[in-house]
């Protein structure tokens, strides 16, 4: 039985190993904020992050992600309880529509910042373009994503390691 | 006591715990008696409560819309709360249950009275086929951009008016006092010359013994404090942290789930069914087969998916196994050649005698497009959760239209109406799929094989090949030109007239116009597609005054000016978008900007595109849009509905391309149907104008100016014309 360990919770599952990760986490642990789009790789509504890195869930094995670190739309937010910088930004421009994408989305896009405090237009058409929005808000999230790049706490040059 | 007004029906009360409550309704037997017959089970009233004051001030809208992404709580409780003059803090809102009490009353209204004013595409929605309401009759409906124009203007605003109106007259017969000396202001009445104040709230239960007003003043625009303003959307810290709840996300004890597969040839019904491997798959509960789809029930969903993936279906012939895009498309032409040698033309407008005017022109221009098949590929994939037990049927889902889905659920299966609750979701995008009735059905058969709740999702795959398609069409055009370049006539053939009915029509002064239709079959299901008929006619009438405008050797944007100068709104979008994108600038070498303009479902648009073709295939730079709704009610809002129509349309433009082959849907997922990414996507500047006409809608008429906008530009910076969608697979290196 998979051993998981999601937003900080370790948890043993009892399922095929085969499972996708999007599965356990939406049907077994309960975490319903990442979403199906596609089941291969192409849409990014399932992204979570493994260690840190963006990964599409749906065509992962739980089998794959044992001993990792899985962060989900749900434990993204800072420990205080506030919003992520990223989130916030979502709001400050009025990002989501139906929303169906968004914690994907918002998942990549944490990612991007975390890896790339002050990413620029390409930075961005790279680390965004696996994830897809039917309600074509691209514009507005390449606008959050540049002011929540403002709003990050520095990383590693601070002595702030709150941030993962 | 309740009156007729001229806007309906106002009825006050009061309901649990002192809540005052004001609503605007439809009264049951009025003068369309066979349509009241189909709205309303017997004894039952359509009352539409639209706003609640509680004890705490707080003020409740009820929104009878479903949303799918474009903030429809939000604009319709500003609506509300502006005419009341409510704290927005203290605003609140609920969707509406599927009931008769909470039918559209403003589409209903204006069907059930005759209204004159009322426009042709709602009459057409409402008895056309696209969403069945001829069938149903049920009117709680999200689409054509009704929300804020009709139920807004015509239900909001009144409620909202009217609760204040009852309030002020509650707080002036107990502080004995004028009732025109009395002010209201966020949810508090003020009395000057005796100093007194008080919440709302303190009146409710008065307010409530009153009878409501016959006909409330409505504000003039001078005086909206919320109306016009950017508030921010009520879901969408909901849609940052996970919480937003979609069907998807329902969770129920002792749920099990479902995965389906349906024919690879539309009509095609299960003739055999091999299912001994899915069955001993691990999971597995039940296999499940019906006439147009086999289902597999397990216990959790990727078992399910597993499973039918692994099912040996033999489905039936059906005569269409032979079919292909190339007949489609060749069938459509030999019927409009038959339509036109026959004189079996259907006419959509004739204006003076525009094949005499044809014969004596200087110039004749004639041109022939096309559009494809597409699929509307919503974010979310068809989904639902079905609970059948005994008698009663719970459903949730997010819907377009949840009345329709329970009174479907009741004709299909004999339940009672009144045993079938509909749970309505957030809607992960719907675009008009979500106003069919077949998932609603399906998992409902599913649910009543099963003990206990059943979830069933459908695959992207079965997502994109069991669609209802935006229908693939085809049109002729011959224009004449005068000898100064002016249009003397317009010709205009297509096959596939569904709604709105005006989407045909040009917004140009050409003094000979013929535009007709043939009748001709199309193969393919077909359904509303965000903005319906108006995504092709958008592109094959603005593509064709740009031809026109090049063939008269004139600035196409001047070139429509010139043509729509009677009309000021058209002139003021027209000059709104020439400015914000300095139309007419020198373009370097493999650049261009076009334009087009739209006028659909109410609202005036014009976009310019600037494309690049420097590269294999077109990229699209910059967007200039300029909307005149009429009025804005919330600017933000308006804006994002903009930037997502274009975008939506711009995936169809450049990617969109649905074909069949041996009867079959061959695009399965977004690597062979893809669509705008952010790689793709353009910069969008969006100018909004206030004109003051009636006010309308916002979700769809972004859509249709983005392809033929970006085929003009393709021209104007390759001198290439695009008559065919979609454009990236045009290869433009060697420009």
């Amino acid at each position: 039985m998979p051993t998981l360990t999601i937003n900080g919770e370790t948890r043993t599952v009892d399922v095929d190993p085969n499972m996708p990760l999007l599965w356990v986490i939406r049907e077994k642990i309960k975490l319903t904020g990442t979403k199906f789009g596609c089941g291969i790789a192409q849409c990014g509504a399932c992204t979570v992050h493994m260690d840190g890195t963006p990964i599409r869930s749906c065509s992962m094995p739980v089998a794959a992600v044992e001993g990792a670190d899985i962060r989900t739309i749900e434990g993204v937010a800072n420990e205080d309880g506030t919003l992520h910088a990223v989130q916030q930004a979502w709001i400050d421009h009025q990002v989501p529509q139906c929303g169906y994408c968004q914690s994907g989305q918002i998942m990549s896009a944490v990612a991007l910042l975390n890896d790339n405090p002050t990413p620029t237009d390409e930075d961005i058409d790279d680390a965004m373009s696996g994830n897809i929005c039917r309600c074509g808000a691209y514009g507005r999230i390449r606008d959050a994503i540049k002011t929540a790049a403002t709003q990050m706490p520095a990383p590693a040059a601070t002595e702030d390691t709150e941030n993962e | 006591m309740n009156k007729w007004t001229r806007r309906g029906f106002i009825a006050a009360g009061v309901a649990a715990g002192g809540v005052f409550t004001v609503g605007v309704a439809m009264r049951e037997g009025h003068r369309a008696p066979k349509l009241a017959s189909m709205m309303a089970d017997e004894g039952e009233t359509l009352v539409n409560v639209w706003v609640k004051l509680a004890n705490d001030n707080t003020v409740t809208a009820i929104v009878p819309h479903s949303e799918m992404g474009q903030g429809v709580f939000t604009s319709m409780a500003q609506m509300l709360a502006d005419e009341m003059d409510a704290d927005w803090e203290l605003v609140r809102f609920e969707q509406a249950p599927a009931h008769e009490a909470y039918a559209n009353y403003p589409l209903g209204r204006e069907y059930l009275m005759g209204d004159a004013t009322v426009p042709g595409f709602v009459q057409d929605t409402l008895n056309g086929g696209f969403l069945r309401i001829a069938q149903s009759m049920s009117l709680q409906i999200t689409g054509g951009s009704t929300a804020v124009r009709f139920t807004g203007e015509g239900g909001m605003r009144v409620a909202g008016a009217a609760a204040k109106e009852m309030i002020v007259r509650a707080a002036s017969k107990e502080w004995r006092v004028p009732r025109n000396e009395i002010q209201t202001e966020r949810s508090y009445v003020f009395h000057k010359a005796s100093d007194q104040s008080a919440p709302y709230s303190d009146f409710a239960e008065a307010a409530s013994k009153l009878s409501p007003p016959t006909q409330p003043k409505l504000k003039s625009a001078d005086d909206y404090t919320l109306m016009g303003t950017s508030v921010p959307r009520f879901d969408i810290p909901s849609k940052v942290d996970g919480t937003a709840q979609f069907a998807l996300d329902i969770d129920l004890p002792n749920m099990s789930y479902a995965a389906i597969m349906g024919p690879p040839v539309f009509g095609s019904k299960v003739e055999r069914l091999d299912d001994e491997i899915a069955r001993g798959m691990p999971g597995v509960k039940q296999v499940i087969t019906e006439e147009n789809f086999v289902a597999v029930v397990a216990d959790s969903y990727w078992s399910a998916e597993q499973a039918v993936r692994n099912m040996d279906v033999t489905w039936s012939a059906t005569g269409r196994e032979d079919l292909d895009q190339e007949a489609i498309y060749s069938g459509f032409l030999t019927d409009m050649e038959n339509a036109v040698r026959d004189g079996k033309e259907q006419t959509d407008i004739k204006l003076g005698n525009a094949r005499r005017a044809a014969g004596s022109a200087n110039q004749l221009i004639e041109a022939q497009y096309s559009v494809p098949y597409l699929a509307h590929a919503a974010m979310e994939p068809l989904n639902a959760v079905a609970h059948v037990s005994g008698d009663e049927v719970d459903i949730w889902i997010g819907h377009q239209n949840p009345l329709a889905v329970r009174d479907e659920i009741a004709g299909e299966f004999g339940y009672k109406k009144s045993d079938i609750t509909v749970h309505n979701c957030l809607m992960g995008g719907g675009f008009g799929r979500k106003s069919e009735s077949d998932y609603p059905l399906m998992v409902v058969s599913i649910a009543r094989r099963i003990d206990g709740p059943v979830k069933m999702i459908w695959s992207r795959e079965e997502d994109t090949r069991q669609d209802f398609y935006r229908p693939a069409t085809t049109a002729k055009v011959v224009g004449g030109l005068s000898e100064d370049g002016q249009p003397v006539s317009w010709d205009y053939q297509f096959v596939h007239k569904h709604d709105p009915a005006e989407a045909s029509h040009i917004p140009y002064a050409i003094p000979n116009q013929f535009i007709h239709y043939a009748e001709t079959e199309n193969p393919i299901r077909f359904g509303p597609w965000r903005s319906v008929d108006h995504t092709q006619h958008g592109f094959f009438i603005e593509s064709f005054i740009d031809e026109l405008a090049h063939a008269a050797n004139k600035d196409p944007l001047s070139f429509r000016r010139n043509l729509v100068a009677d009309n000021p709104r058209y002139v003021a979008v027209l000059d709104a978008v020439a400015e914000a994108s300095g139309w007419g600038r020198t373009m370097p070498n493999g650049r261009g900007l076009g334009v087009a303009l739209v006028d659909s479902f109410g609202t005036i648009v014009a976009e310019v595109v600037e494309v690049d073709v420097t590269s294999q295939a077109p990229r699209i730079t910059n967007v200039w849009a300029a909307a005149d709704p009429g009025f804005v009610v919330n600017p933000d809002g308006f804006t994002a509905q903009i930037e997502s129509g274009i975008i939506y349309g711009l995936s169809a433009a450049l990617f969109g391309d649905i074909t069949v082959e041996n009867g079959r849907i061959m695009q399965s997922n977004f690597h062979d149907y893809p669509v705008v990414r952010m790689e793709d996507a353009p910069r969008i500047h969006v100018t909004l104008i206030n004109s003051g006409a009636r006010v309308g809608g916002g979700g769809e008429p972004g859509t249709p100016p983005i392809a033929p906008a970006v085929a003009n530009a393709i021209f104007a910076a390759s001198g290439r014309r695009m008559r065919s969608l979609p454009l990236a697979s045009e290869s433009f290196s060697g420009v």
